[in-house]
Formats: structure tokens, C-alpha cells, sequence
């Protein structure tokens, strides 16, 4: 592990973003993320967040700094499943690989391992409304799967979904980072999701957006759902929610 | 049914149609049936009250007749089929132009801002007034009724199209963008699916559109075959009220027919994943 630590997947240096009406969205951007890595950037909303994820997918250029990334298998997970509503589960999975012009069996096999993966198997021939919230983002997750990415791009995933969701959610993501061993880069605002599925938490103030406080989460993974009442994880969760409102200030 | 039900497997087409629709649909028929018959009732009494004017409202019966009289039933269909070939004619032209002008449209912005504004100008263009120049252009046969109905029909598909092709979800685009899809890709595999239930309500409405363009065509242009609008202005010129109202009635019931065809078109087409009304 320790050879490939080394190496950083994604790579930010003093990255800034001035959008043409003259908004300043980051500012002095330093931020790595290696293999093996989970990084998660809380901050309150509106402080450049997205915009971070944004332009390491290359959606957005920086203004200024550079930006290095190691790969081109890139996963990204919108803030909405962003399905496809005439494909059924089936169709929106295969899509990404249908792009690439991946021959058709191979995209069946792909999709079909990447369905079993999220739990969704049964549910290919239905259509996104006749899913519920938390389904739709699991065929979301399988499509983005379906690309075996380096990296995983997360803009605020799960913001939508209900509180019991969320967290089986958080679980099986967890599950797949253990299963997969990609990368991950996390935008949320919830402080206890961050601790819960990050290696590093990266706090991150508004107006413009800095890095304020990065902090190591220290507990094992595979992670045991019930770490999350120990008094070690409140703890931490205190400690990052103090820099967010320091940062705020 | 609340959207965070698990669906189980084995019901999956449990959302194609709400339940109870066979049910519903006495309901859906009878209150617009009683009130045809309360009109068809109230036209028996206006035609009674009316007297020896009563030609101004013949009674139903009587116009119903004639379409089994030999010297004008035939006619009229006839003349209603000439009409509704017209109306299709331009209509299909309408459609793959009007889908055609906005694709280029939404191709490239330069096209939009250059061309956009002559689709509103050809909407505003009050029709009758360019009768005679269309007559003086094309003839006053065939061609000239249907580049009628196209140019009546036209502004509802490109202004629906287009909205359609711009009504993409950003995330949507971007989906498809962050795999480096091509322009052509993104139509497509994104944006002509998406369009299609737009496409299909522009459809509905301009199939309305070609039918009253067919008969407006007719009453201008007369030579060839008569269509039904040249039958409706005849039988109006001699007061021949039942076959006037007759040829009136089919007209009607024509532009309804091609109105429910493409309403069953549009759900047998996107029904599945959009409410198409």
C-alpha cells in the first residue's frame, strides 16, 4: 500500500476559481487524494464545494493553479441519479459503457455485476419513477461502477435522501470502497456521514472557498455501522463541526 | 402510491395504468354522451320553433340522411378524403421540417438567432392575406393547399421541438459530456428522447392546425378535385342547409380523429416514463 500512497490520484495546488461575473468561488486550494483514500470536503453550502468536484472532473477549468489527475476512469455521482426516465435500470446502467462503445455483451456483463453489486437485482426492467429516492441513487452508483473508475467523484450524493436511507447508503458505499479500492473524493454537509466514510475530512470555509482544517479520521476499515456511537466518533464530529462554525466566522 | 415503496418484483407494470380504469371509464364517456343528446334534443326544439325558417337549423335526422344519398352522400367523403390527404401531406412535411429547423437550431446558436425569428414572422403572417400569392406561385391545385397546411402547421412543431431539444436536464448534459459524447451522441441518445413528449404535443396541435389549413385551401383554390371546404362553400352559396351542416359535421369530426390519434400516439410513445396529457 505504502508504494502506491505515495503516488496522489488526484492532485489540487493553489487553485483558484474566479467566475466571469467576478465571484471568487476557491481560493488557495491544496488538496491530494491517493489510493486507498477517502476524502471528504464538508463545508456550508455555497463555499465552492462542487465547484472543487467540478473541476476535477474537468467540467469546470480552474483560474488559476494546476490540477493533476492520474487516470481517465473516472466515477461521478451527480447530486441527483440524473437517470435517463425512458431506459429502464438495465439501459441507465449500461449507458456510460455504451458511450465508450463497449460491444454489447461485455456491457450486460458489466451492468449485470455492477446491478448485484448495488443490490438491485430484480429491478432491471423497471423504469426510474417506479423507483423509490434511495433506489434510483443505487442505479446512479452502478452506472458510474460499470466504468471500474480509479477515482469516484461524489457531489453530495445522499443530501436528498431520508435519514435511514442515508445510512444504509453510507454502508454499502463503504462496502464498495472496501470491495473496489478506488479513490473517493465526497462533498457533504453532514459532518457524522464525513467521519463515518472518510480516511481524511477536509473543512472547508465560505466566500471564497479555503481549506481551513484537515482532519485524519483514525478508525479501521471495514468500519462497523456501530462506531458511529461511540464516544471517540462524537468526539471528532465535534471537533470538525467546531472548525466548520470557526471557518464561518 | 408513495414514492418510497419498495416495488416488488413480481408487479413491476403496476404503474403503466392506475387501477380501476376499465371502471372509470362509463364515467369518462356518459356525461359528455348525455350532453350530446341534450344538444341534439334542444336542435329538434330550435328547429320546431323556428317554423318556415327552420332551414337554419335542419333537424339532425335529416342531415344524417344525407350521407346514404346517392347524389351527395358519396360526394362528400369523397371530397373529405381528397381534404384529409391534403391535411396528412402537409402535416408530414410540417413535422419533418419543423423537427428539422429546430434540431439545426439547437445545433448551433448562430442558426437560432438568425432563423428564429421568421418562424415567429411565418406565425404572425395572417394566412388569408397570402392566399392569392400562394394561388399565383404554385397553382391552385393540389401543391398549393398543401404548402397551406404546411405553412399553418409549421410554427407549433419547431417552437415545441426546440423546447424540447433546450429543456435537457444540466446534469443530464453533463452525464454525457464527462464521457466525451459527441454532439451527434447527445441528440441522439439524450436530447431527442427527451424532446419526444414535446414533439409529440407540437404534433397534436399542428395536426389540428394542417386540417384547418386543407380547408381553407379548398375554399381558395378549386381546381383538380374539390375537397370538403370547396363541398362546405357550394352548399352554403345554394342554402342547401342538411348538406351543408353534413359536410360541416364530418370536417369536424375529422380534425377530432386526427386530434385523439396522435394524443393515442404520443402515450403509445413516451406513456410509459412521461404523463403525455
Amino acid at each position: 500500500m505504502a508504494s502506491t500512497a505515495t503516488k496522489a490520484l488526484l492532485d489540487f495546488t493553489d487553485v483558484q476559481m474566479t467566475f466571469p461575473d467576478g465571484t471568487v468561488a476557491l481560493s488557495g486550494v491544496d488538496l491530494t487524494v491517493s489510493r486507498g483514500e477517502f476524502v471528504t470536503v464538508v463545508g456550508p453550502s455555497g463555499c465552492g464545494k462542487s465547484t472543487l468536484l467540478r473541476i476535477a472532473s474537468g467540467l469546470e477549468t480552474a483560474s488559476h493553479g494546476t490540477v493533476e489527475l492520474d487516470t481517465t476512469r473516472i466515477g461521478y455521482v451527480f447530486q441527483d441519479a440524473t437517470l435517463l426516465p425512458w431506459r429502464t435500470v438495465q439501459a441507465n446502467v449500461e449507458l456510460l459503457a455504451e458511450l465508450h462503445g463497449t460491444s454489447k455483451a461485455e456491457r450486460l456483463a458489466k451492468a449485470k455485476e455492477a446491478i448485484d453489486l448495488v443490490g438491485l437485482t430484480g429491478f432491471e426492467k423497471h423504469l426510474p419513477r417506479a423507483l423509490s429516492g434511495g433506489m434510483r441513487m443505487r442505479t446512479s452508483l452502478a452506472r458510474s461502477l460499470t466504468l471500474d473508475p480509479e477515482i469516484f467523484l461524489f457531489d453530495e450524493p445522499f443530501g436528498a435522501l431520508d435519514e435511514i436511507t442515508r445510512e444504509r447508503l453510507n454502508d454499502e458505499l463503504l462496502k464498495l470502497f472496501a470491495e473496489k479500492q478506488f479513490a473517493g473524493l465526497f462533498i457533504t454537509h453532514s459532518v457524522s456521514e464525513a467521519v463515518y466514510l472518510s480516511t481524511k475530512v477536509v473543512v472547508m470555509s465560505g466566500r471564497p472557498g479555503t481549506i481551513v482544517d484537515t482532519f485524519e479520521v483514525p478508525f479501521d476499515m471495514p468500519r462497523d455501522p456501530e462506531i458511529r456511537f461511540t464516544g471517540e466518533f462524537a468526539g471528532l464530529v465535534g471537533k470538525i463541526s467546531h472548525a466548520l462554525r470557526e471557518g464561518h466566522n | 402510491m408513495t414514492d418510497d415503496i419498495m416495488p416488488t418484483t413480481t408487479t413491476a407494470p403496476a404503474l403503466a395504468r392506475p387501477r380501476g380504469a376499465r371502471g372509470s371509464r362509463v364515467s369518462l364517456w356518459l356525461p359528455p354522451l348525455v350532453l350530446l343528446a341534450l344538444i341534439i334534443g334542444s336542435v329538434y326544439l330550435v328547429n320546431f320553433l323556428l317554423g318556415k325558417r327552420n332551414f337554419l337549423l335542419p333537424q339532425p335526422h335529416v342531415v344524417f340522411q344525407v350521407y346514404f344519398d346517392p347524389k351527395n352522400g358519396p360526394a362528400i367523403f369523397e371530397a373529405l378524403l381528397h381534404s384529409a390527404e391534403v391535411a396528412l401531406v402537409g402535416l408530414m412535411i410540417a413535422i419533418a421540417l419543423g423537427v428539422l429547423w429546430a434540431i439545426a437550431m439547437n445545433s448551433a446558436k448562430w442558426v437560432e438567432r438568425t432563423t428564429f425569428p421568421y418562424a415567429v414572422i411565418l406565425q404572425s403572417i395572417p394566412i388569408l392575406a397570402i392566399m392569392p400569392l400562394i394561388g399565383f406561385w404554385f397553382g391552385y391545385d393540389f401543391a398549393a393547399r398543401v404548402i397551406v397546411c404546411v405553412l399553418i402547421a409549421l410554427f407549433p412543431m419547431v417552437s415545441n421541438t426546440l423546447f424540447g431539444l433546450q429543456s435537457v436536464d444540466r446534469g443530464h448534459r453533463e452525464l454525457f459530456l464527462l464521457q466525451g459524447a459527441s454532439a451527434w451522441t447527445i441528440l441522439s441518445k439524450l436530447e431527442l428522447p427527451a424532446a419526444l413528449p414535446a414533439i409529440f404535443a407540437g404534433a397534436r396541435i399542428s395536426a389540428g392546425l394542417a386540417v384547418v389549413g386543407a380547408i381553407v385551401g379548398d375554399f381558395f383554390f378549386q381546381r383538380g378535385t374539390p375537397g370538403i371546404g370547396a363541398l362546405i362553400s357550394k352548399y352554403g352559396a345554394r342554402l342547401q342547409s342538411p348538406e351543408l351542416f353534413a359536410s360541416i359535421l364530418v370536417a369536424s369530426l375529422f380534425g377530432v380523429l386526427i386530434f385523439l390519434f396522435f394524443g393515442w400516439l404520443g402515450r403509445r410513445a413516451v406513456g410509459k416514463w412521461y404523463d403525455f396529457g
